[in-house]
Protein backbone atom coordinates (compact mmCIF):
# COMPACT_ATOMS: atom_id res chain seq x y z
CA UNK A 1 0.00 0.00 0.00
CA UNK A 2 2.98 2.44 0.82
CA UNK A 3 0.62 5.19 2.36
CA UNK A 4 -0.32 6.21 5.69
CA UNK A 5 -3.28 4.93 6.68
CA UNK A 6 -6.12 7.71 7.57
CA UNK A 7 -6.76 7.41 11.15
CA UNK A 8 -9.02 10.49 11.05
CA UNK A 9 -13.01 10.08 12.46
CA UNK A 10 -15.89 12.15 12.05
CA UNK A 11 -18.14 12.74 14.88
CA UNK A 12 -21.22 14.99 13.89
CA UNK A 13 -19.13 18.01 13.11
CA UNK A 14 -16.67 17.28 14.39
CA UNK A 15 -13.66 15.52 12.50
CA UNK A 16 -11.17 14.17 14.88
CA UNK A 17 -7.15 13.25 13.94
CA UNK A 18 -7.35 9.87 15.48
CA UNK A 19 -10.55 7.77 17.31
CA UNK A 20 -8.62 7.88 20.61
CA UNK A 21 -10.27 10.03 23.17
CA UNK A 22 -9.07 10.22 26.66
CA UNK A 23 -12.19 9.55 29.13
CA UNK A 24 -13.65 12.00 31.19
CA UNK A 25 -12.54 11.44 34.99
CA UNK A 26 -9.10 10.05 33.94
CA UNK A 27 -7.56 12.94 32.39
CA UNK A 28 -8.12 15.65 34.93
CA UNK A 29 -8.85 19.19 33.36
CA UNK A 30 -6.18 18.02 30.18
CA UNK A 31 -3.47 20.54 31.46
CA UNK A 32 -2.71 18.03 34.15
CA UNK A 33 -1.00 16.06 31.03
CA UNK A 34 0.29 18.66 28.85
CA UNK A 35 3.62 18.61 30.57
CA UNK A 36 4.63 15.39 29.70
CA UNK A 37 2.62 14.89 26.64
CA UNK A 38 1.35 16.32 23.15
CA UNK A 39 -2.35 16.33 23.78
CA UNK A 40 -2.52 16.72 19.98
CA UNK A 41 -1.26 13.12 19.77
CA UNK A 42 -4.39 12.18 20.72
CA UNK A 43 -8.12 12.64 18.58
CA UNK A 44 -9.69 14.41 21.74
CA UNK A 45 -9.99 14.27 25.64
CA UNK A 46 -13.13 14.85 27.61
CA UNK A 47 -12.68 17.10 30.96
CA UNK A 48 -13.95 15.65 34.23
CA UNK A 49 -17.64 16.13 34.80
CA UNK A 50 -18.91 19.88 35.63
CA UNK A 51 -21.68 21.07 37.06
CA UNK A 52 -22.73 24.55 36.99
CA UNK A 53 -20.84 25.03 40.97
CA UNK A 54 -18.13 23.69 42.17
CA UNK A 55 -18.08 20.20 43.94
CA UNK A 56 -16.23 19.07 46.74
CA UNK A 57 -16.50 15.04 45.86
CA UNK A 58 -16.39 12.01 48.27
CA UNK A 59 -14.70 11.84 51.44
CA UNK A 60 -11.07 9.24 50.70
CA UNK A 61 -11.38 6.40 50.19
CA UNK A 62 -12.08 6.93 46.33
CA UNK A 63 -10.87 4.06 44.90
CA UNK A 64 -10.01 0.56 45.27
CA UNK A 65 -8.41 -2.19 43.06
CA UNK A 66 -10.06 -5.08 41.81
CA UNK A 67 -8.95 -8.05 39.76
CA UNK A 68 -7.88 -6.32 36.53
CA UNK A 69 -10.30 -3.27 37.33
CA UNK A 70 -11.10 -0.78 40.16
CA UNK A 71 -13.76 0.70 41.67
CA UNK A 72 -14.14 4.39 41.73
CA UNK A 73 -16.61 6.74 43.64
CA UNK A 74 -15.04 10.15 42.91
CA UNK A 75 -18.14 12.23 43.60
CA UNK A 76 -17.52 14.33 40.78
CA UNK A 77 -15.11 16.94 42.49
CA UNK A 78 -15.20 19.87 39.88
CA UNK A 79 -14.73 23.66 39.36
CA UNK A 80 -17.79 24.23 37.96
CA UNK A 81 -18.15 25.34 34.56
CA UNK A 82 -17.61 28.81 34.86
CA UNK A 83 -14.03 28.73 36.36
CA UNK A 84 -13.54 25.93 33.87
CA UNK A 85 -13.74 28.38 30.85
CA UNK A 86 -12.06 30.96 32.68
CA UNK A 87 -8.93 29.21 34.32
CA UNK A 88 -8.62 26.25 32.14
CA UNK A 89 -9.58 26.59 28.45
CA UNK A 90 -7.72 29.46 27.88
CA UNK A 91 -4.51 27.23 28.69
CA UNK A 92 -5.89 24.52 26.27
CA UNK A 93 -6.63 26.16 23.31
CA UNK A 94 -2.60 26.83 23.36
CA UNK A 95 -2.44 23.42 23.54
CA UNK A 96 -3.93 22.60 20.22
CA UNK A 97 -5.82 19.90 21.92
CA UNK A 98 -10.01 18.89 20.92
CA UNK A 99 -11.51 19.47 23.97
CA UNK A 100 -14.73 17.65 24.60
CA UNK A 101 -16.48 19.13 27.58
CA UNK A 102 -18.69 16.44 30.15
CA UNK A 103 -21.57 18.31 31.61
CA UNK A 104 -23.52 17.08 34.52
CA UNK A 105 -26.66 18.67 36.17
CA UNK A 106 -29.37 18.13 39.18
CA UNK A 107 -31.83 19.43 36.67
CA UNK A 108 -32.25 19.23 33.43
CA UNK A 109 -32.60 22.91 33.54
CA UNK A 110 -28.35 22.79 34.89
CA UNK A 111 -27.65 20.92 32.08
CA UNK A 112 -28.84 23.02 29.77
CA UNK A 113 -27.55 26.28 31.69
CA UNK A 114 -24.16 24.54 31.42
CA UNK A 115 -24.18 23.50 27.97
CA UNK A 116 -25.22 26.93 27.04
CA UNK A 117 -22.33 28.76 28.66
CA UNK A 118 -20.07 25.86 26.95
CA UNK A 119 -21.44 26.98 23.90
CA UNK A 120 -20.68 30.63 24.27
CA UNK A 121 -17.14 29.95 25.52
CA UNK A 122 -13.96 29.25 22.37
CA UNK A 123 -12.44 25.96 22.53
CA UNK A 124 -15.01 23.45 23.04
CA UNK A 125 -15.31 21.07 20.37
CA UNK A 126 -18.15 18.95 22.20
CA UNK A 127 -20.22 18.17 24.71
CA UNK A 128 -20.73 14.69 26.18
CA UNK A 129 -23.35 14.64 28.78
CA UNK A 130 -23.20 12.78 31.64
CA UNK A 131 -26.26 11.07 32.58
CA UNK A 132 -24.77 7.42 34.05
CA UNK A 133 -22.29 8.21 36.75
CA UNK A 134 -23.31 6.01 39.01
CA UNK A 135 -21.88 7.74 42.48
CA UNK A 136 -23.82 10.72 43.23
CA UNK A 137 -27.45 10.57 44.23
CA UNK A 138 -28.78 13.63 42.58
CA UNK A 139 -28.73 13.81 39.28
CA UNK A 140 -27.26 12.18 36.31
CA UNK A 141 -28.18 8.73 36.60
CA UNK A 142 -31.54 9.50 37.81
CA UNK A 143 -31.73 10.41 33.59
CA UNK A 144 -30.27 8.11 32.37
CA UNK A 145 -31.58 5.27 33.68
CA UNK A 146 -34.70 6.21 32.30
CA UNK A 147 -35.58 6.49 28.38
CA UNK A 148 -37.86 9.17 29.13
CA UNK A 149 -35.28 11.59 31.19
CA UNK A 150 -32.67 10.68 28.65
CA UNK A 151 -34.60 11.49 26.23
CA UNK A 152 -35.60 15.22 28.00
CA UNK A 153 -32.05 15.79 29.00
CA UNK A 154 -30.81 15.42 25.46
CA UNK A 155 -33.58 17.56 24.38
CA UNK A 156 -33.06 20.39 26.53
CA UNK A 157 -29.17 20.26 25.66
CA UNK A 158 -29.78 19.89 21.84
CA UNK A 159 -32.25 23.44 22.23
CA UNK A 160 -29.03 24.73 24.17
CA UNK A 161 -26.36 24.28 21.72
CA UNK A 162 -25.08 23.70 17.94
CA UNK A 163 -21.86 22.04 19.70
CA UNK A 164 -21.79 18.18 18.79
CA UNK A 165 -23.64 16.67 21.47
CA UNK A 166 -23.08 13.11 23.27
CA UNK A 167 -24.96 11.48 26.15
CA UNK A 168 -22.79 9.23 27.98
CA UNK A 169 -24.75 5.48 28.50
CA UNK A 170 -24.82 3.67 31.34
CA UNK A 171 -24.06 0.14 31.33
CA UNK A 172 -26.32 -0.15 34.43
CA UNK A 173 -29.64 -1.00 32.52
CA UNK A 174 -31.02 -3.97 30.86
CA UNK A 175 -31.15 -2.29 27.45
CA UNK A 176 -28.44 -0.06 26.13
CA UNK A 177 -29.28 0.50 22.61
CA UNK A 178 -32.76 1.49 23.51
CA UNK A 179 -31.21 4.33 25.62
CA UNK A 180 -28.74 5.30 22.55
CA UNK A 181 -32.73 5.02 20.24
CA UNK A 182 -33.74 7.78 22.55
CA UNK A 183 -30.35 9.53 22.19
CA UNK A 184 -31.06 9.40 18.75
CA UNK A 185 -34.28 10.32 18.78
CA UNK A 186 -33.36 13.78 21.06
CA UNK A 187 -31.16 15.31 18.39
CA UNK A 188 -27.42 13.47 19.59
CA UNK A 189 -24.92 13.57 17.06
CA UNK A 190 -23.36 10.43 18.91
CA UNK A 191 -23.58 8.26 22.06
CA UNK A 192 -20.48 7.00 24.00
CA UNK A 193 -20.56 3.71 26.49
CA UNK A 194 -20.10 2.54 28.66
CA UNK A 195 -19.98 4.45 31.92
CA UNK A 196 -19.19 1.92 34.88
CA UNK A 197 -20.55 -0.56 36.35
CA UNK A 198 -22.32 -0.21 39.67
CA UNK A 199 -20.12 -2.30 41.81
CA UNK A 200 -18.88 -3.17 45.31
CA UNK A 201 -15.75 -4.58 47.60
CA UNK A 202 -15.68 -4.90 51.00
CA UNK A 203 -13.08 -5.58 53.39
CA UNK A 204 -13.83 -8.66 55.22
CA UNK A 205 -11.76 -8.46 58.17
CA UNK A 206 -14.14 -5.11 59.22
CA UNK A 207 -16.96 -5.55 57.40
CA UNK A 208 -16.99 -2.35 55.64
CA UNK A 209 -16.82 -1.28 51.92
CA UNK A 210 -13.56 -0.42 50.80
CA UNK A 211 -14.53 2.78 49.53
CA UNK A 212 -16.59 5.80 51.24
CA UNK A 213 -19.28 6.14 49.04
CA UNK A 214 -19.95 2.26 50.06
CA UNK A 215 -20.68 1.14 46.21
CA UNK A 216 -18.82 2.74 43.28
CA UNK A 217 -18.19 2.58 39.41
CA UNK A 218 -16.39 -0.86 37.88
CA UNK A 219 -13.93 -0.30 35.60
CA UNK A 220 -10.23 -1.27 33.65
CA UNK A 221 -9.91 -4.21 31.34
CA UNK A 222 -12.20 -6.52 33.99
CA UNK A 223 -15.10 -4.99 31.99
CA UNK A 224 -14.52 -5.15 28.53
CA UNK A 225 -16.15 -8.24 26.91
CA UNK A 226 -19.18 -6.92 28.43
CA UNK A 227 -18.75 -3.16 27.11
CA UNK A 228 -17.60 -4.67 23.53
CA UNK A 229 -21.14 -6.67 23.91
CA UNK A 230 -22.91 -3.24 24.63
CA UNK A 231 -21.64 -1.27 21.95
CA UNK A 232 -22.06 -3.72 19.28
CA UNK A 233 -25.59 -3.66 20.11
CA UNK A 234 -26.13 -0.25 20.42
CA UNK A 235 -23.93 0.18 16.92
CA UNK A 236 -26.78 -2.11 15.51
CA UNK A 237 -29.61 0.07 16.90
CA UNK A 238 -28.73 3.79 15.87
CA UNK A 239 -27.36 5.65 12.83
CA UNK A 240 -25.24 7.91 14.82
CA UNK A 241 -21.88 7.13 15.35
CA UNK A 242 -20.96 5.48 18.65
CA UNK A 243 -18.36 6.38 20.94
CA UNK A 244 -17.07 3.16 22.48
CA UNK A 245 -15.07 2.31 26.07
CA UNK A 246 -14.31 0.32 28.53
CA UNK A 247 -11.48 -1.57 29.81
CA UNK A 248 -9.50 -0.31 26.54
CA UNK A 249 -5.58 -0.92 27.51
CA UNK A 250 -4.16 -1.88 24.05
CA UNK A 251 -4.35 -0.94 20.18
CA UNK A 252 -5.75 -4.60 20.10
CA UNK A 253 -8.64 -3.84 22.30
CA UNK A 254 -8.76 -0.27 20.51
CA UNK A 255 -9.70 -2.86 17.16
CA UNK A 256 -12.20 -4.58 18.78
CA UNK A 257 -14.33 -1.50 19.73
CA UNK A 258 -14.17 -0.68 15.77
CA UNK A 259 -14.73 -3.79 14.35
CA UNK A 260 -17.74 -4.21 17.02
CA UNK A 261 -19.40 -1.24 15.78
CA UNK A 262 -17.57 1.69 17.35
CA UNK A 263 -16.28 5.17 15.54
CA UNK A 264 -13.76 6.13 18.25
CA UNK A 265 -12.76 4.93 21.68
CA UNK A 266 -11.85 6.23 24.85
CA UNK A 267 -9.07 5.17 27.09
CA UNK A 268 -9.77 5.87 30.89
CA UNK A 269 -8.24 3.26 33.54
CA UNK A 270 -5.57 2.11 31.33
CA UNK A 271 -3.83 6.22 31.19
CA UNK A 272 -3.95 5.95 35.24
CA UNK A 273 -1.28 2.99 34.68
CA UNK A 274 0.84 4.54 31.44
CA UNK A 275 0.23 8.42 30.53
CA UNK A 276 2.41 7.38 27.35
CA UNK A 277 -0.03 5.15 26.30
CA UNK A 278 -1.36 7.47 23.36
CA UNK A 279 1.59 7.04 20.87
CA UNK A 280 1.60 3.30 21.51
CA UNK A 281 -2.00 3.10 20.33
CA UNK A 282 -1.55 5.21 17.51
CA UNK A 283 1.45 3.13 16.67
CA UNK A 284 -0.60 -0.01 16.60
CA UNK A 285 -3.60 1.26 15.00
CA UNK A 286 -1.53 2.44 12.57
CA UNK A 287 0.57 -1.07 12.15
CA UNK A 288 -2.40 -3.23 11.85
CA UNK A 289 -4.21 -0.85 9.44
CA UNK A 290 -1.02 -0.97 7.07
CA UNK A 291 -1.18 -4.78 7.83
CA UNK A 292 -4.55 -5.52 6.83
CA UNK A 293 -4.36 -3.25 3.91
CA UNK A 294 -7.12 -1.08 5.45
CA UNK A 295 -6.78 2.64 4.19
CA UNK A 296 -8.67 4.09 6.43
CA UNK A 297 -9.65 3.26 9.99
CA UNK A 298 -13.31 4.16 9.34
CA UNK A 299 -13.36 0.96 7.11
CA UNK A 300 -12.92 -1.15 10.21
CA UNK A 301 -15.98 0.17 11.94
CA UNK A 302 -18.68 -2.51 12.43
CA UNK A 303 -17.21 -5.14 10.88
CA UNK A 304 -17.83 -7.99 12.66
CA UNK A 305 -17.53 -11.21 10.45
CA UNK A 306 -19.96 -13.72 11.63
CA UNK A 307 -19.62 -16.01 8.22
CA UNK A 308 -17.95 -18.44 10.58
CA UNK A 309 -20.03 -18.57 13.27
CA UNK A 310 -17.58 -17.23 15.70
CA UNK A 311 -13.72 -17.87 15.64
CA UNK B 1 8.63 16.52 33.77
CA UNK B 2 8.14 12.80 34.30
CA UNK B 3 9.52 10.47 32.39
CA UNK B 4 8.51 5.99 32.22
CA UNK B 5 10.87 4.16 32.58
CA UNK B 6 11.39 0.17 32.42
CA UNK B 7 13.94 0.06 34.89
CA UNK B 8 16.28 -3.00 35.42
CA UNK B 9 16.52 -4.27 38.97
CA UNK B 10 20.27 -4.42 39.74
CA UNK B 11 19.51 -4.87 43.22
CA UNK B 12 17.54 -6.11 46.14
CA UNK B 13 18.78 -6.06 49.95
CA UNK B 14 16.25 -7.84 52.32
CA UNK B 15 16.43 -5.58 55.53
CA UNK B 16 14.32 -8.11 57.55
CA UNK B 17 11.15 -10.46 56.88
CA UNK B 18 9.11 -7.38 55.23
CA UNK B 19 11.36 -4.97 54.28
CA UNK B 20 13.09 -4.48 50.98
CA UNK B 21 15.30 -1.68 49.42
CA UNK B 22 15.09 -2.35 46.04
CA UNK B 23 17.82 -0.57 43.35
CA UNK B 24 16.25 0.19 39.94
CA UNK B 25 18.60 1.64 36.87
CA UNK B 26 16.84 4.94 36.01
CA UNK B 27 19.39 7.70 35.34
CA UNK B 28 16.51 10.23 34.00
CA UNK B 29 15.01 10.14 37.25
CA UNK B 30 18.27 9.77 39.45
CA UNK B 31 19.29 12.80 37.74
CA UNK B 32 15.95 15.32 38.22
CA UNK B 33 14.54 14.06 41.20
CA UNK B 34 14.34 16.15 44.50
CA UNK B 35 13.78 15.04 48.21
CA UNK B 36 10.00 14.21 48.86
CA UNK B 37 9.40 13.53 45.79
CA UNK B 38 8.26 10.22 44.30
CA UNK B 39 7.56 7.09 41.69
CA UNK B 40 4.95 5.11 40.44
CA UNK B 41 5.88 1.58 39.94
CA UNK B 42 4.25 -1.53 38.45
CA UNK B 43 6.56 -4.58 38.88
CA UNK B 44 4.37 -7.02 36.47
CA UNK B 45 3.55 -6.48 32.69
CA UNK B 46 -0.52 -7.94 33.23
CA UNK B 47 -3.55 -6.48 34.44
CA UNK B 48 -3.30 -7.87 37.84
CA UNK B 49 -2.32 -6.04 39.80
CA UNK B 50 -3.35 -3.10 37.70
CA UNK B 51 -2.40 -0.21 38.73
CA UNK B 52 1.09 1.54 39.93
CA UNK B 53 2.21 2.54 43.41
CA UNK B 54 3.48 5.40 45.03
CA UNK B 55 6.48 5.23 46.40
CA UNK B 56 9.02 7.87 47.71
CA UNK B 57 12.68 8.15 46.05
CA UNK B 58 14.67 6.36 48.36
CA UNK B 59 18.20 6.97 47.70
CA UNK B 60 19.97 8.18 44.33
CA UNK B 61 22.72 6.03 43.29
CA UNK B 62 25.85 7.15 41.80
CA UNK B 63 28.76 5.43 39.56
CA UNK B 64 32.56 6.13 40.57
CA UNK B 65 32.39 9.19 39.23
CA UNK B 66 29.24 11.11 40.98
CA UNK B 67 26.79 10.68 38.21
CA UNK B 68 23.41 9.37 39.09
CA UNK B 69 22.45 5.96 37.45
CA UNK B 70 19.65 4.72 39.96
CA UNK B 71 17.51 5.35 42.57
CA UNK B 72 16.11 2.88 45.72
CA UNK B 73 12.87 2.43 47.09
CA UNK B 74 12.41 1.15 50.49
CA UNK B 75 9.41 -1.06 50.81
CA UNK B 76 7.38 -2.84 53.48
CA UNK B 77 5.60 -6.03 52.34
CA UNK B 78 1.82 -5.08 53.00
CA UNK B 79 0.05 -6.33 49.95
CA UNK B 80 0.63 -7.72 45.94
CA UNK B 81 2.65 -5.08 44.50
CA UNK B 82 5.13 -4.76 47.28
CA UNK B 83 5.16 -8.78 47.64
CA UNK B 84 6.16 -8.58 43.60
CA UNK B 85 9.16 -6.08 44.55
CA UNK B 86 9.76 -7.98 47.95
CA UNK B 87 10.46 -10.75 45.39
CA UNK B 88 12.46 -9.28 42.57
CA UNK B 89 15.27 -10.73 41.56
CA UNK B 90 18.29 -8.67 39.48
CA UNK B 91 17.59 -8.35 35.78
CA UNK B 92 13.81 -8.47 36.08
CA UNK B 93 11.97 -4.92 34.76
CA UNK B 94 9.80 -2.71 37.30
CA UNK B 95 8.62 0.18 35.11
CA UNK B 96 9.14 3.41 37.09
CA UNK B 97 7.14 6.50 36.24
CA UNK B 98 8.70 9.76 37.81
CA UNK B 99 9.63 12.08 39.52
CA UNK B 100 6.53 13.36 40.62
CA UNK B 101 5.33 15.56 43.32
CA UNK B 102 6.20 18.66 45.38
CA UNK B 103 9.52 18.29 46.93
CA UNK B 104 10.55 19.49 50.52
CA UNK B 105 11.42 23.16 50.83
CA UNK B 106 14.40 22.68 53.09
CA UNK B 107 15.85 25.21 54.72
CA UNK B 108 19.66 26.53 55.32
CA UNK B 109 22.04 27.35 58.02
CA UNK B 110 21.22 28.47 61.16
CA UNK B 111 18.54 26.94 60.64
CA UNK B 112 18.22 23.43 61.55
CA UNK B 113 16.04 20.72 60.14
CA UNK B 114 14.46 17.54 61.59
CA UNK B 115 13.33 14.87 59.91
CA UNK B 116 10.81 12.64 62.11
CA UNK B 117 10.03 9.35 60.16
CA UNK B 118 8.04 6.54 61.56
CA UNK B 119 8.45 3.05 60.21
CA UNK B 120 8.52 3.23 56.26
CA UNK B 121 8.32 6.78 56.34
CA UNK B 122 11.95 6.89 56.45
CA UNK B 123 11.64 6.39 52.81
CA UNK B 124 12.29 10.23 52.32
CA UNK B 125 15.16 11.17 53.95
CA UNK B 126 18.20 9.09 52.79
CA UNK B 127 17.60 11.80 49.63
CA UNK B 128 16.62 14.99 52.20
CA UNK B 129 19.57 14.64 54.54
CA UNK B 130 22.10 14.41 51.61
CA UNK B 131 20.56 17.96 50.01
CA UNK B 132 20.63 19.32 53.84
CA UNK B 133 24.29 18.56 53.72
CA UNK B 134 24.80 20.09 50.42
CA UNK B 135 23.47 23.26 52.08
CA UNK B 136 25.26 22.78 55.31
CA UNK B 137 22.07 22.78 57.25
CA UNK B 138 22.29 20.84 60.82
CA UNK B 139 19.86 17.67 60.88
CA UNK B 140 18.30 15.15 63.10
CA UNK B 141 16.71 12.43 62.25
CA UNK B 142 13.79 11.54 64.91
CA UNK B 143 13.07 7.52 63.71
CA UNK B 144 10.53 5.58 65.83
CA UNK B 145 9.61 2.11 64.91
CA UNK B 146 7.98 -0.92 67.07
CA UNK B 147 11.45 -2.42 67.95
CA UNK B 148 14.91 -2.29 67.61
CA UNK B 149 14.87 -4.35 64.49
CA UNK B 150 12.55 -2.10 62.83
CA UNK B 151 15.01 0.49 62.23
CA UNK B 152 17.32 0.82 59.47
CA UNK B 153 20.09 2.63 57.94
CA UNK B 154 20.92 4.04 61.02
CA UNK B 155 24.96 4.04 60.15
CA UNK B 156 24.48 5.52 56.94
CA UNK B 157 22.39 8.28 58.44
CA UNK B 158 24.77 8.89 61.28
CA UNK B 159 27.88 9.06 59.29
CA UNK B 160 26.53 11.68 57.03
CA UNK B 161 26.32 13.70 59.94
CA UNK B 162 21.95 13.35 61.18
CA UNK B 163 22.14 13.49 65.35
CA UNK B 164 19.43 10.37 65.71
CA UNK B 165 17.09 10.11 68.28
CA UNK B 166 15.00 6.64 68.45
CA UNK B 167 12.25 5.52 69.98
CA UNK B 168 10.40 2.01 69.92
CA UNK B 169 6.99 1.20 71.10
CA UNK B 170 8.69 -1.82 73.24
CA UNK B 171 11.91 0.08 74.46
CA UNK B 172 14.60 -2.02 72.94
CA UNK B 173 16.58 1.19 71.80
CA UNK B 174 15.91 4.69 72.06
CA UNK B 175 12.73 6.16 74.28
CA UNK B 176 9.88 4.06 75.21
CA UNK B 177 7.05 4.77 73.04
CA UNK B 178 5.98 7.00 70.22
CA UNK B 179 9.05 8.82 68.54
CA UNK B 180 6.36 12.41 69.51
CA UNK B 181 8.13 11.35 73.06
CA UNK B 182 12.04 12.89 72.28
CA UNK B 183 10.15 14.97 69.75
CA UNK B 184 8.30 16.70 72.57
CA UNK B 185 11.42 16.52 74.45
CA UNK B 186 14.08 18.47 72.18
CA UNK B 187 11.01 21.13 70.88
CA UNK B 188 11.10 21.96 74.57
CA UNK B 189 14.52 22.63 74.85
CA UNK B 190 15.08 24.22 71.38
CA UNK B 191 13.01 27.37 72.51
CA UNK B 192 15.02 30.40 70.02
CA UNK B 193 17.01 28.11 67.70
CA UNK B 194 15.31 28.39 64.54
CA UNK B 195 13.81 24.48 63.63
CA UNK B 196 11.84 23.01 60.57
CA UNK B 197 10.37 19.68 60.60
CA UNK B 198 9.56 17.35 57.85
CA UNK B 199 7.84 14.05 58.64
CA UNK B 200 6.64 11.36 56.97
CA UNK B 201 5.25 7.95 58.64
CA UNK B 202 1.49 6.72 60.04
CA UNK B 203 -1.10 9.29 60.03
CA UNK B 204 -1.89 9.29 63.67
CA UNK B 205 1.87 10.20 63.84
CA UNK B 206 2.24 12.83 61.01
CA UNK B 207 -1.17 14.35 62.86
CA UNK B 208 0.68 14.37 66.65
CA UNK B 209 4.22 16.32 65.04
CA UNK B 210 1.86 18.84 63.20
CA UNK B 211 0.28 19.63 66.19
CA UNK B 212 3.07 19.43 68.16
CA UNK B 213 5.13 21.93 65.57
CA UNK B 214 2.23 24.35 66.22
CA UNK B 215 2.25 24.30 69.20
CA UNK B 216 5.96 25.02 69.82
CA UNK B 217 5.35 27.41 67.08
CA UNK B 218 7.58 25.43 64.56
CA UNK B 219 7.24 25.00 60.68
CA UNK B 220 6.83 21.23 59.54
CA UNK B 221 6.24 20.03 56.30
CA UNK B 222 3.95 16.34 56.60
CA UNK B 223 4.64 13.87 53.33
CA UNK B 224 1.35 11.61 53.39
CA UNK B 225 0.89 8.50 51.90
CA UNK B 226 -2.59 8.12 49.97
CA UNK B 227 -4.47 5.62 47.63
CA UNK B 228 -2.99 6.89 44.17
CA UNK B 229 -4.28 5.65 40.79
CA UNK B 230 -1.98 7.37 38.37
CA UNK B 231 0.24 10.30 40.26
CA UNK B 232 -0.66 12.67 37.45
CA UNK B 233 -3.91 14.28 38.73
CA UNK B 234 -5.61 12.62 36.33
CA UNK B 235 -8.20 10.40 38.84
CA UNK B 236 -8.61 12.33 41.51
CA UNK B 237 -8.36 9.64 44.03
CA UNK B 238 -5.49 10.37 46.65
CA UNK B 239 -7.10 13.79 47.90
CA UNK B 240 -6.85 15.49 51.41
CA UNK B 241 -8.65 17.88 53.05
CA UNK B 242 -6.78 21.38 53.21
CA UNK B 243 -8.28 24.10 55.40
CA UNK B 244 -9.47 27.04 52.80
CA UNK B 245 -9.15 29.69 54.67
CA UNK B 246 -12.76 30.38 55.69
CA UNK B 247 -13.61 27.70 58.58
CA UNK B 248 -14.27 24.96 55.89
CA UNK B 249 -11.76 22.22 53.90
CA UNK B 250 -11.78 21.51 49.90
CA UNK B 251 -9.72 18.28 48.42
CA UNK B 252 -6.67 18.79 47.14
CA UNK B 253 -4.87 16.60 45.03
CA UNK B 254 -1.65 14.94 47.23
CA UNK B 255 -0.18 13.35 43.96
CA UNK B 256 0.35 17.08 42.31
CA UNK B 257 0.10 19.49 44.91
CA UNK B 258 1.92 17.11 47.78
CA UNK B 259 2.64 14.63 48.69
CA UNK B 260 4.13 17.32 50.49
CA UNK B 261 1.86 19.90 52.46
CA UNK B 262 1.80 22.21 54.95
CA UNK B 263 1.11 20.35 58.27
CA UNK B 264 -1.02 23.17 60.02
CA UNK B 265 -3.31 23.63 56.31
CA UNK B 266 -4.22 19.84 56.72
CA UNK B 267 -7.17 19.15 58.27
CA UNK B 268 -6.85 15.89 60.52
CA UNK B 269 -9.50 13.27 60.90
Amino acid sequence: MGLTPDLSVQIGSLRLANPLIAASGCFGYGLEYAGAIDLTTLGGFVTKGLFLKAREGHPPERIVETPSGMLNAIGLQGIGVHRFISERLPDLRRTGATTIVNICGTSIGEYAEVALALSQAEGVAAIEINISCPNIKEGGIQFGCSLGGTFDVVSAVRKATHLPIIPKLTPNVTDPASFAKASEEAGADAVSLVNTFLAMVLDVETRRPAISNGMGGLSGPAIRPIAVRMVYECAQSVKIPVIGMGGVASARDVLEFLIAGATAVQVGTANFVDPFIWTKLVTGLTDYLTRHNVARVTDLVGTVDFSKGGH
Amino acid sequence: MPVDIRARVIGNALLSPDYNVLSLAAPEIAASCQPGQFVMVKPGRGTDPLLRRPFSVFEVLRDGTGTPIGITILSKRIGVTTQLLHDAAEGDTIDCLGPLGQPFNLVDPPAEAWMVAGGVGLAPFATTLEALNARRTASVLFYGARSSADLFYLDWFSSRGARLALATEDGSVGDTGRITVPLERELRAAEGRAVTLYACGPEPMLEAVANLATRYGRRCEVSVERVMGCGMGGCYSCVVPLKDGTGGQHFVRSCISGPVFDGAEIVWD
